[in-house]
This record gives C-alpha cells, sequence and structure tokens, in this order.
C-alpha cells in the first residue's frame, strides 16, 4: 500500500511519543533498582549519581523472594496446564457438537467474566473451608485452592477462543480420523490439537498473565508459605521502612523471565488470536 | 441472551447453593497438642527483621515446655484480613498479635479466647499489668478479650541539633509554644513539624488525642456521636497545623507511611514529629541519635470546658487467644511465657515499645529520659480509644475524611469547622448504617 | 463472545452439516460432549456460579461483625440493605452514587484512550519499518509486566516532591503539583491504567489487521483509493467485529479493576479516585459488613449485565445491517 508523506510524519511522531509513554516507568524501575535506598528517597534524579548492585543481593533476605517467586510460578503454571487442558475439552465439545444446553453453557460461562470479584471472594473462601471440613482436601491457604480459582478466571475467555480457533479448522480433518476409526476424543488429540497449536498457545498465554498478576484472591487464601510474588511484593514496605531500591530491583528480577518468555511466544499469541477468536 | 437461559443457567446456580449454604461454619485450628500456631504482627524494621527477633525465644520457650511453636509474621495491611478469614471459617492460629485499638471490634465477633478471673489466675494473674494497658483490651464490663504485649505511647520527637541553631532550648509544652517554635524553625527547606497527614488511622489517632482535649466523646455508649463541635474543633486544630500556621509542608498530605516522617526529621528537613516510641525506626533511616529528643505531645493553654488532659491514647499490641484452639493449656503457657518479665524486658528493649507489666520496668533499659517520657505519658495522660465494636470503622471514616482535609488544603483550597461538622455528621450517618 | 451469541442460530456448526449417520453407540455420542463440558462446568460451578449465588443470598442478610463467625445464623435483613445504600439522601447512597460516576468516567476514559492509542499504534504499524519487531515487543512489556511492580512504580514516580513526573515538569517547590491526592488523582489513575492497557488492544488489533486480505487493499489501490480512503473504507469496516469484542472485555476488566487503584493509592482512594470496586472492598472488607458489600456488588453485577446486553443487542444488530 502507497502511504502519502504525512503517514510517515505521523508514524514517527505516534510511535514515538508512545515509546517514550511505554519506556519512562521501565526507566524509572531500572534506574532505581541501582540506586542506594538514601538516594531514591531523595529527589528524582535521571542518572544515578551513585551506582550500586546491593539492592539485587538484598531483596532476597528482606523477604522470601525466591520462595514467593516459585509459588507463583507452580500456581500460575498448573492453574495455566489445567485451563488450557480442560478448555480444550469444552471447546472441542461446542465446536463440534449440537446439543441442548450449548447455548446456556456458552452463555452463562461467559457472564461470569462480569462477576466483581468482591462480590464472590468470601463466599468462594467460606466453601473452600466447608470442602477442607467435609473432605480433608485443603482448599484453603494451599496452592490448590489457587490454582483452582485461577484456572476458571481464565476458563471463560480460553473456551471462547478456542472455539472460535477450532471453528477455523476444516471438519473433514476431523471427520477424515472418524472414518479411518479413530473416536472423536482420538480425532481431537491427534488432529486438531496439532492443528491448533497457535491458538492453544495463545490461551496458556492469557491464562498465564491472568494467574500471574492477580492480588486481592492471593492476599485472602494464602499463608506465609503459600505467598504468590502479587502480594508478597508489597512487604518491601513496612510501616517504618520503604524498601523502594529493593522493590524496584525485585520487580526487574521477576519481570524478566516473564516479559522474556511473553516476548519469545508473541507471534503465537498474534497467529492465534488472529485464526481463532478474532475472526 | 433469553430469559429462558437466564432463568435454568440461575436456578442450577441456586439449587447448588443452597447445598452449600446448609453447612455452615465450623471447624478448628490446625495445630495438634504439642505444637501451637501464632500470629506475630510485624513490629520490626521488616518482617525478616521479626523473625529474627522472635525465633530464639520461642525456642526457649519450646525448651521449657516441648510445645513447637509455629510463627507466622504477618504484614500491617495482611492481618486484619487474616484474622477475618480466621474468624469466618475457624480455622486459624492458637495465639495471635492484634492492634489493641481493634480489642472491641474482635470482641464482638465471639473468636477470642475471654480473659476472666480464672483464666487471668493461670497467666499469673491481672495485676500484673499495666492499668492503662489493660483498659484497651475491650469493651467496659466484659472480660478483656486479649492481654497487653507491647505498649505504646505517642509523644513528640524533636531534631535537637535544628532546635540549637535556632536558639530554642526546650521542647514546647503547649499548642501556641509548639505554633511559635513551629514557625521559628520553618525556613527555606525546613519545616516545624511533620504530619502523616495521607495515613487514614495516624490521623484519627490525632483526632482522638486532640478530641480529648477539647472535650470531645466520639460514642455515646454504643451510639456513634462523632459530630460534635468539640471533635470539628479538634481537627480543625490539627488542619490548621498546615492550613493556618503553615509550619507544616503541604507534601504532607500524601505521606501515608512513617518512613517518610522519620526520613524528614534525619535528614532535618522537618524539626518536629508527634509519633510512637520509635527510636529504633529512627535509627534505621539513619538519625544522628544524639539529636533526637522528646517531650510529650503538648497540651492546651486553656482547656476548653470537658477538657481532658489526654495527651496519647493507649497504644500498643494485645496478644490474643483464638477461641477454636485446641491447646488451650498450652496457649495460655505461651500468653504468660510471652508476658513474662523476662520476655517483656527482652522484646520490648528490641523494639523500642513499653513493657506492659510492671515489673520489667526495673531493667535498666526502661531507665532512659526518652522511655520515662513515654512510660509517663503512658501511666498519667493517656486514654484509650473508644472501647466500641464500630471503632475501626470510626478510625477509617474520620481518618479517611481527615486525608481529604489535608488535600484540600494542600490544593489551596480551605477547610472550615462548617465542613468538618458536616463531614463528622456524614461519618455518623454511614456509622449507623453499618451498625 | 459474539462468535457464540450470532453464529448458533445463524449458522450451525460442524455437526449438522454432517449427513446423519448410524452409529452403533448412539447412547455415548449423545453423552459425550456432557462429558467434555464436564470439568469446566464442575470448576465454573464451584469458582463462580455457587460462590456468586451465596454473595446474592448474603446480600440479603445482616452479616456484621457479630455473625461472621458464624456466618449462616446471620438474620434476615430483607431489603435493609437495597434500601440503605439506593437512599440517595443519605450519607452512604451520596457516596455510592458518586463513586458510581467516577467509575463511570473512569472506565469510558480509560477504554477510549486504550482503545485509541492501540488502534493507531497497530494501524502505523500495519506496513514494513526498520525496527519493527523489536518496537512492537517493547510495545507489548507493559502487559507483559507483573501488575503490583507497574502499578507500584508508577505510583513512585508519581510523588510529588520525588517523583519523576515532576521532575519531567519541571515542577518543583512550593507550586508543585500533587498526582496522589486531590484532582489530580483521577488522572493520575486513568493514564496508569491505560498504560497498562493498552498494549492488549494493540495486540487484539494488531491480529485483526492480519487478517485483512492484502488483495482488497491492492484492488482498491488501483481504483485509484488513496491511503486515507483504504483506511475508512477497508481498515475500519473489517475491524469493526475484532473492536466489538475488544470493547466490551476492555469495559468490563476496567470497570471491575481493583489492583490498580489498590496499589495505586492503598485502602483508602482520594474521593475523587474512588473507583466502585474499592468503594465495595471499603464497605465489606475494611469494615466487616458484608451484607451492604454484597447488596453494592449485586447492583453492580446488574448494571454490568444490563449494559452488556444492550451493548451486544446494538452493535450485533448494527453489524447485521452492515454485513
Amino acid at each position: 500500500m502507497r502511504e502519502p508523506r504525512w503517514v510517515g510524519w505521523a508514524r514517527r511522531l505516534v510511535l514515538g511519543v508512545l515509546a517514550l509513554f511505554t519506556g519512562l516507568p521501565l526507566y524509572a524501575m531500572a534506574a532505581s533498582a541501582v540506586k542506594p535506598l538514601g538516594d531514591v528517597q531523595r529527589d528524582w534524579r535521571w542518572i544515578p549519581s551513585t551506582i550500586t548492585f546491593r539492592p539485587f543481593a538484598d531483596i532476597w533476605t528482606t523477604i522470601p523472594l525466591g520462595r514467593y517467586f516459585l509459588n507463583s510460578l507452580v500456581v500460575s503454571g498448573a492453574a495455566t496446564a489445567l485451563s488450557v487442558a480442560i478448555a480444550i475439552l469444552a471447546a472441542y465439545a461446542i465446536s463440534r457438537f449440537r446439543f441442548p444446553g450449548r447455548r446456556v453453557f456458552s452463555i452463562t460461562v461467559l457472564s461470569t467474566q462480569m462477576f466483581p470479584g468482591i462480590l464472590f471472594l468470601l463466599p468462594l473462601f467460606l466453601i473452600f473451608v466447608n470442602i477442607g471440613n467435609a473432605t480433608g482436601v485443603a482448599l484453603y491457604g494451599s496452592r490448590l485452592g489457587l490454582v483452582l480459582t485461577y484456572l476458571t478466571f481464565s476458563l471463560p475467555f480460553a473456551i471462547w477462543m478456542l472455539a472460535g480457533y477450532f471453528d477455523s479448522i476444516p471438519k473433514e480433518l476431523d471427520e477424515a480420523a472418524l472414518v479411518d476409526g479413530t473416536g472423536p476424543v482420538g480425532a481431537l488429540l491427534r488432529v486438531v490439537v496439532p492443528a491448533a497449536t497457535p491458538g492453544i498457545v495463545a490461551v496458556a498465554i492469557y491464562s498465564f498473565m491472568t494467574a500471574w498478576g492477580e492480588v486481592l484472591f492471593a492476599s485472602v487464601m494464602t499463608d506465609s508459605n503459600t505467598r504468590t510474588l502479587a502480594v508478597g511484593l508489597q512487604e518491601y514496605s513496612t510501616e517504618v521502612q520503604v524498601y523502594w531500591n529493593q522493590v524496584m530491583a525485585a520487580s526487574l528480577i521477576v519481570s524478566v523471565p516473564i516479559v522474556a518468555g511473553f516476548l519469545l511466544l508473541q507471534r503465537f499469541l498474534v497467529a492465534g488470536l488472529t485464526a481463532g477468536a478474532v475472526k | 441472551m433469553g430469559i429462558r437461559q437466564m432463568a435454568s443457567a440461575a436456578a442450577l446456580t441456586l439449587l447448588a447453593a443452597t447445598t452449600v449454604a446448609a453447612c455452615g461454619g465450623g471447624g478448628s485450628s490446625s495445630a495438634g497438642p504439642k505444637e501451637l500456631v501464632y500470629w506475630a504482627s510485624n513490629q520490626g524494621t521488616s518482617l525478616d527483621h521479626d523473625r529474627r527477633v522472635l525465633e530464639p525465644e520461642l525456642a526457649k520457650f519450646t525448651q521449657r515446655t516441648g510445645i513447637k511453636v509455629k510463627l507466622e509474621v504477618i504484614g500491617w495491611p495482611d492481618l486484619l484480613n487474616r484474622i477475618l478469614a480466621a474468624t469466618t471459617s475457624g480455622k486459624g492460629p492458637d495465639v495471635l498479635n492484634i492492634g489493641n485499638t481493634w480489642s472491641a471490634s474482635l470482641q464482638a465477633t465471639g473468636a477470642l479466647l475471654p480473659f476472666d478471673d480464672a483464666t487471668f489466675a493461670k497467666i499469673g494473674g491481672r495485676d500484673r499489668f499495666l492499668g492503662p494497658c489493660l483498659a484497651a483490651t475491650g469493651a467496659e464490663g466484659k472480660p478483656p478479650t486479649a492481654v497487653p504485649l507491647y505498649g505504646q505511647a505517642y509523644g513528640l520527637y524533636y531534631n535537637k541539633r535544628l532546635f540549637r541553631e535556632a536558639g530554642i532550648d526546650k521542647p514546647p509544652a503547649t499548642w501556641s509554644e509548639l505554633v511559635e517554635v513551629g514557625k521559628k524553625l520553618t525556613k527555606p527547606g525546613q519545616w516545624g513539624l511533620t504530619l502523616q497527614a495521607g495515613q487514614v488511622t495516624e490521623n484519627a489517632h490525632h483526632a482522638a488525642i486532640l478530641g480529648a482535649q477539647h472535650g470531645a466523646r466520639f460514642f455515646n455508649g454504643d451510639k456513634p456521636a462523632l459530630a460534635s463541635d468539640a471533635a470539628a474543633d479538634a481537627i480543625k486544630q490539627y488542619v490548621d497545623l498546615m492550613q493556618v500556621h503553615k509550619i507544616v509542608n503541604p507534601s504532607n498530605a500524601e505521606y501515608t507511611d512513617t518512613a517518610k516522617s522519620l526520613k524528614d526529621l534525619a535528614d532535618g528537613k522537618a524539626a518536629m514529629f508527634m509519633n510512637q516510641a520509635s527510636a529504633g525506626s529512627f535509627q534505621a533511616v539513619g538519625m544522628k541519635m544524639e539529636d533526637l529528643g522528646v517531650a510529650p505531645i503538648p497540651m492546651p493553654d486553656q482547656f476548653p470546658p470537658g477538657g481532658r488532659r489526654v495527651n496519647s491514647f493507649v497504644a500498643g499490641i494485645n496478644l490474643a487467644v483464638f477461641k477454636n484452639t485446641r491447646n488451650l493449656d498450652g496457649a495460655l503457657k505461651f500468653v504468660q511465657f510471652m508476658t513474662s518479665t523476662e520476655e517483656q524486658v527482652l522484646l520490648n528493649k528490641t523494639y523500642g515499645s513499653l513493657p506492659t507489666v510492671k515489673d520489667a520496668y526495673g531493667d535498666p533499659a526502661f531507665q532512659t529520659e526518652d522511655v520515662k517520657v513515654f512510660q509517663y505519658v503512658l501511666s498519667t495522660t493517656a486514654e484509650p480509644l473508644p472501647q466500641v465494636p464500630q471503632e475501626s470503622q470510626f478510625e477509617t471514616l474520620v481518618g479517611t475524611a481527615m486525608k481529604s482535609m489535608f488535600a484540600d488544603v494542600a490544593a489551596g483550597r480551605t477547610v472550615d469547622v462548617a465542613g468538618i461538622k458536616a463531614k463528622l455528621a456524614q461519618a455518623d450517618q454511614q456509622l449507623a448504617a453499618g451498625s | 463472545m459474539t462468535a457464540l451469541l450470532d453464529q448458533a442460530p445463524a449458522a450451525p456448526a460442524a455437526g449438522d452439516r454432517r449427513p446423519p449417520r448410524r452409529r452403533p453407540r448412539r447412547g455415548r455420542r449423545v453423552a459425550l460432549p456432557y462429558l467434555l463440558l464436564l470439568p469446566a462446568l464442575v470448576l465454573e460451578l464451584l469458582v463462580h456460579l455457587v460462590p456468586m449465588a451465596v454473595g446474592v443470598w448474603m446480600s440479603f442478610r445482616k452479616l456484621t461483625q457479630f455473625y461472621i463467625r458464624n456466618w449462616s445464623a446471620a438474620p434476615h435483613a430483607g431489603f435493609d440493605n437495597y434500601r440503605v445504600m439506593l437512599d440517595f439522601d443519605s450519607a452512604v447512597g451520596r457516596n455510592l452514587l458518586h463513586s458510581f460516576g467516577v467509575t463511570v468516567a473512569f472506565t469510558v476514559l480509560s477504554v477510549g484512550a486504550a482503545w485509541l492509542l492501540g488502534t493507531a499504534a497497530a494501524v502505523l504499524m500495519q506496513s514494513r519499518f526498520r525496527g519493527r519487531g523489536p518496537l512492537r515487543a517493547f510495545f507489548l512489556v507493559p502487559y507483559a509486566l507483573p501488575m503490583y511492580a507497574a502499578v507500584i512504580t508508577w505510583a513512585f514516580m508519581l510523588q510529588r516532591d520525588t517523583g519523576m513526573v515532576n521532575g519531567l515538569l519541571g515542577r518543583d517547590g512550593p507550586d508543585a503539583p500533587f498526582w496522589l491526592i486531590g484532582g489530580n488523582s483521577f488522572w493520575s489513575l486513568v493514564v496508569v491504567s491505560v498504560w497498562r492497557t493498552w498494549p492488549f488492544a494493540f495486540l487484539i488489533v494488531m491480529a485483526g489487521l492480519q487478517n485483512i486480505p492484502r488483495d482488497l487493499y491492492e484492488a482498491a489501490a488501483l481504483d485509484g483509493a488513496g491511503w486515507w480512503r483504504q483506511f475508512r473504507t477497508i481498515t475500519q469496516p473489517m475491524l469493526r467485529p475484532v473492536n466489538q469484542v475488544l470493547l466490551l472485555v476492555l469495559f468490563l476488566w476496567t470497570f471491575n479493576d481493583f489492583n490498580t487503584p489498590y496499589v495505586l493509592f492503598g485502602e483508602s482512594a482520594p474521593r475523587e479516585a474512588s473507583l466502585i470496586s474499592i468503594h465495595i472492598y471499603q464497605s465489606s472488607f475494611v469494615t466487616w459488613n458484608f451484607g451492604l458489600g454484597s447488596a453494592m456488588s449485586v447492583l453492580l453485577l446488574l448494571f454490568l449485565l444490563l449494559v452488556t446486553a444492550a451493548y451486544l443487542a446494538v452493535t450485533s444488530r448494527r453489524r447485521r445491517i452492515h454485513a
């Protein structure tokens, strides 16, 4: 497509401003992470007068950052894996079968996206406690409870995205497999799932990000052993001291692997969205 | 979406809900008979600091009694939510720290063990404790819901160097002296006083202290009565430190933690700060300790009618036993241990707070000038905050209203007595709606 | 969302198009879709639907600190909780209304700006140029950053005396503006929210653009259509279905957002930036009055359902007319 001159200028201007907007907080984070505590508490300076890497050593002892990081990885990872698996089954049912209740199910599940978290936080907590009392399965305070909660948070969107993606895969493919004598589940696993890889990766990224950042439920449903990063990072600020440089250093450290993973996989996200949900 | 589908979805959920609602609360704490779970509040400079302080003491307790203590240190933003979770579920710790201003609120839930005379007898008697501290352990006329653990009182910290430089030889004793001294100490880059004006509970605490001096009572029995002239005058006096006398940096309106005020005093950016005993925290932010002085918070030059000689409230931390504990004996042994003279000396020395048992004051650590100021305040001119179930709502509503007043002042708008009273009347309505 | 809602009556899903075939085990065939849905259904019931119903139940109870220990015995309140907050002459009702207004304004501004920025960036990055790949990755960083890390950094930058924002504006001393209290706090909240959500809009629109067949543009170019006309006649209409979903999702996320104001301001947001989620949190978790808090949430949910249904009805009809 040939562009007029002004589009080029508009591009430089808009993208430049956006890059600045995106970059400034990232710079603030990086610059503050290498300043001594006293300097972070003083007037803002663009270039650190003293550079120190002490904060990167201190962050591990001020709070049990390693444990929180591990908890977050385990919880988000498990929630993602389960969410994707369950969404694949449900999306397959919705995409390939006509059955009574199909629409009720879809609408009900999607409308849960509207529920204000604050409304069902306390009830969910009470239900977990009661299940624990009745069956001995510890859901409150455990990673399992958090996994179940988070996987359900991303489930509606995941089912909907995957159902859209499955629709875009020609039905002739799985029909061929059915004719060969494979069952419908076999057709799903051997034909549909491999063909839908970009969509599945997209859903996995979405599920992971949903679980990774959640604060409200984690603050009520975890204890100091099962605490996740999103809540744990707050412990750098106590009544009498706010370790700003350590907050920034820790934020930087925990963000790097996630951002890197996200950027590596983002082309799948675009591809998955392109073929699936966005249709 | 069709009505029929909505209806069937709703019916499905309701059906499931009734099954769940049928089985209510219950349960018990997780520890076995030879074990205790202890929730400690954050008293040190970090949660890790608290663990390092408490763990050797808990080991001592285990050695003496054979009872293991599982410690969890919980930060202030989380503590009330965790107690809430424990209360609703019945699954909680055996022993826990609570802010003593929460006593009556938590007492109303019935989740904590009342310390009647028989229970007190098991931990060495009621008379060991300081009288004023016992007044902040629950509603009047009911057995205390907890025992005092760390005592706290308010004082006026000041930077001696700045006072010397300005030629002031003693800390102010009355409010007009404070304003006068504050003006002398205010110059470019330096302010007379720093306030945590963006911090909800601190604002409410100062409203209570000044309110008492003006003769205000915030509750009439259990009934909220915030909107009195005395209370409005008290809050106006506090806000005027920034608004009229201009001895407080308007930036203080966004100070939501103590850290910034401590730092201002340490850096010489502010000369005075009204706070709880916090020598250790000053040290942590780099204060030169020989420059740090402390005096009681000023009194009025002339008490208004009904005004009370009060310049602090009975602050501090209480130690409570969760009623659902399976190890009541062990829990009480632990309470006795934590309130023993030996532990009281050691822990309060470390945290810079005040012992809550009389015998502990014999230790030389509590014979210093500074500690004596706080001890004097706590035992003579401190009164507890209203011991009513709605105390935490009171703090939230009044403190939030004051925060927005300071924001108005900082933005150049005027805060007057009528406006303050209107806000208090609103708070009254909200308290009434919540009861 | 619309894919499911629209398509079911209009274009039947795959199963129907297949010629009817005799199958040996019909019972299993009928049960299969339900079996596939079962795990999802069980979890949705456990985590969303049942707690939701319990929440509705709570909204009709007087569930204060006196009853939370034995919450199933909390006394009936009838419609009392609803009456208190819908009485707009009282402080509770007035504050709720105010908070609702703030939330609506915040949502409209934040969603609008995020969508606009996302679309502008995606459209301007449609054609290749040097550095496009890295720039695209860079733009996505805020979305990938842990929420707490992102918002606390903003809180750090927005401090009056020591923050980067006032440093950038060259404002210090007694006239320096406040960003975390007073009227500006609302704009701070909008900016932080946009910073976190616009990359998502960017991502989705970018995916939508890749779906537009190249030959459409080529054909239009042959007809002599300029850049602007191509944008108006091809890009815009082709993006409409994407936008329909994107705006709805952004709306729901932003309206229910609790994390951003909570981390930015703490438990007590300034009145000017008191979003409804924070307001409800204060009315229930801080003051332990869960009956009232639940009643507020139920109203909020009804509002969201209504808006969503109306939005889908309007946009779907428009789509059908345009299609």
